[in-house]
């Protein structure tokens, strides 16, 4: 193509750039691919062009993975539920993930910002496995005033979420949201105790837990895609959180996760406080990857 | 899952059969296979270049052996290679009595399970440890040190209102030398490395109590990000090892090359699991052909 050294230096910047956000080889090479022909076409793009290029390519691959939890379904009886609006049964949130990945915290951020939206709202201490992880819920639960239903350390955790979900529903409460202990995807006794809360929160309701959200690291790489095609497999997921992005980690192996499991992306983790966690929106993701308006 | 970089090259290296010598244009292809197999790996692209780019300058010019097929021949440079970078260094700690360690990195990475599991190593090893809590920030972070310091019967130190790191630092170390502990860890909060507030605060109890290791806690399945934050904590901190956790799932690694390659310190320590006990000294060649999904 024209102009060939300035093209090959962007197209290097940009390739280095799509590797640093861990995108990974195919969809590099993908996004890379296009942005060659459109080189072909029109020899006089330069880098910024190629960046809006790179950055249609991505919001096509990303086209409707936009999780939206007030659509239907939500703040009422769940899909599918055949139980009448009087006895209104709670919609469950199942937060599930590896070890770290921040499913108590963003447990916890959710709570309070279905609070702060006028619902109602409980948590369910169900890791009942990692040192102090129910006292960490339960200090999340104190400082931003939100119901829990917990045990201790060692009980069964199917049983608490059977507890949760009652007293969620006795009280007339919106939403439960669980809370699980991380697990390697790899484990296939820890992933079994998670199909046990899902079959012990279905017998309260079939379609409990209405969401199965996968809480991924944003600083990790392509291991994600395994962990999501795990989980995917032996719980069901519905959706995904994208944590700690609030650094420099651009979280790019969702969009691996996205291409193959097509899951839709709910909310981003933005910090350690509360209100640390924003809808995901393609727009505003993608133009902050190449640094467009 | 990969498919083995063994059977790629196998494809990518059928032009090297009945091939005399080992050059740049006969490997050109094997050598894009290794570029990717890293990059599927998550090693940092910078790392896999200059790691391609040394693997070829020593192969090129080398006489392919009567009786060896070319591609074992590559692949065992490659190999060796990598299991030369990874595994420069020592694993041993310092030998100062009391030693004092300081475990840092991000957030979730494993820093206090790897201090009680560090802890009870030690224990093991003749030590008598004593671990501090230096979190002040996380819900509950005080509770989960304290736990599993009581379950490893380790001392233990935390100042439950204190929110001033450096001086919760040094009076852990008072309190541990009343102890006779000869061995003291610091666990502290995750911290992201373009926090500046919070590395200042790190860099601060590093000054304050000395450590003869400052740790960096990583996850084995860390991304690209993996050399940024390398750099930042080295930078700040003067790193003199890494701990690799959570290399129980079938994450391959791929960061710790980046890590190492930035840092120069040694890979100490790999976590296998969420007990205490599951914590190893590191093994270079079992992580170089995990790295290579071999
Ligand atoms: N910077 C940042 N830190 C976060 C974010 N979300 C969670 N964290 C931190 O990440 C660490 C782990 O978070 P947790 O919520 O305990 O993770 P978890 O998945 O529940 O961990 P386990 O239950 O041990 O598997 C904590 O230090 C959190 O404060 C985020 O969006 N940004
Ligand atoms: N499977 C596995 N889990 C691990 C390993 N090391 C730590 N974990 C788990 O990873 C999660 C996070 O570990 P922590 O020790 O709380 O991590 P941390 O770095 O102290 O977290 P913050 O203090 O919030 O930054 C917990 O669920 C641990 O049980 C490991 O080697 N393998
Ligand atoms: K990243
Ligand atoms: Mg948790
Ligand atoms: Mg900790």
């Amino acid at each position: 193509f024209g102009g060939r050294k300035i093209d090959a230096a962007s197209l290097e910047e940009l390739e280095e750039a799509l590797y640093a956000a861990d995108f990974g080889v195919e969809t590099t090479e993908e996004i890379l691919a296009e942005i060659k022909a459109a080189y072909a076409k029109d020899k006089t793009l330069q880098g910024q062009a190629a960046a809006a290029i790179g950055a249609a390519v991505l919001k096509r691959v990303l086209a409707g993975s936009e999780g939206a939890l007030d659509g239907a379904g939500a703040g009422g009886p769940g899909p599918g539920s055949a139980s009448p609006a009087t006895s209104k049964e709670p919609i469950v949130i199942a937060m599930i993930g590896v070890n770290g990945s921040g499913k108590t915290t963003t447990a916890a951020k959710l709570g309070w910002r279905l609070k702060e939206d006028g619902k109602t709202v409980t948590l369910a201490a169900c890791d009942t496995f990692r040192a102090a992880a129910v006292e960490q819920l339960k200090t999340w639960a104190t400082r931003l005033d939100l119901e829990i239903v917990a045990s201790h350390t060692g009980a069964d955790s199917a049983a608490v979420a059977f507890d949760a979900w009652q007293a969620a529903k006795s009280r007339g409460r919106d939403y439960l949201i669980v809370d699980t202990a991380g697990r390697l995807h790899t484990k296939h006794n820890l992933m079994e105790e998670l199909a046990k809360i899902r079959r012990v929160l279905q017998k309260n309701d079939p379609t409990a837990p209405q969401h199965r959200w996968l809480v991924v690291d944003g600083s990790l790489g392509s291991n994600s895609i395994e962990q999501a095609r795990a989980f995917h497999k032996s719980f069901g997921l519905t959706g995904l959180v994208v944590t700690k992005l609030d650094g420099t980690s651009r979280g790019g192996a969702i969009v691996g996760i996205y291409r193959q499991l097509k899951l839709p992306i709910y909310f981003l983790g933005l910090g350690e406080q509360a209100e640390d966690l924003q809808p995901f929106s393609v727009e505003n993701y993608v133009n902050a990857l190449f640094g467009l308006d | 899952m990969f498919e083995s970089l063994t059977e790629k090259l196998g494809q990518a290296l059928r032009n090297l059969r009945g091939v005399g010598t080992l050059s740049e244009e006969n490997m050109a292809e094997a050598l894009k296979e290794v570029r990717s197999a890293l990059l599927s790996a998550d090693v940092h692209f910078k790392v896999a270049r200059e790691f391609v780019e040394r693997v070829q300058q020593q192969a090129v010019g080398q006489q392919v052996t009567k009786g060896i097929a070319p591609g074992q021949q590559v692949i065992k440079i490659i190999h060796d290679e990598l299991v030369r970078l990874l595994g420069e260094g020592t694993t041993a700690l310092s030998g100062e009595r009391p030693l004092k360690v300081l475990m840092v990195g991000l957030h979730g990475s494993g820093k206090t399970t790897s201090t009680a599991k560090l802890g009870k190593l030690l224990k093991k090893r003749g030590y008598r440890p004593f671990v501090v809590a230096c979190d002040v920030y996380r819900p509950a972070a005080i509770d989960q040190l304290e736990i599993l310091a009581k379950q490893e019967e380790l001392g233990f130190y935390a100042d439950r209102v204190s929110k001033d790191v450096p001086a919760i630092g040094s009076a852990a170390l008072a309190e541990a030398q009343a102890a006779t502990a000869d061995c003291i860890i610091f666990d502290t909060a995750g911290r992201l490395q373009i926090d500046q507030d919070l590395i200042e605060e790190v860099k601060r109890l590093r000054a304050r109590v000395q450590p003869d290791e400052v740790l960096l806690v990583a996850d084995g399945a860390l991304g690209q990000e993996a050399v940024n934050v390398a750099k930042a904590f080295h930078d700040a901190l003067q790193l003199t090892g890494l701990v690799l956790t959570k290399m129980d799932g079938d994450a391959r690694g791929g960061a710790a090359l980046s890590i190492k390659t930035i840092t120069g310190v040694p890979i100490k320590f790999v976590g296998t699991g969420e007990k205490t006990a599951d914590f190893e000294p590191f093994h270079p060649d079992r992580l170089a052909s995990r790295i290579l999904g071999m």
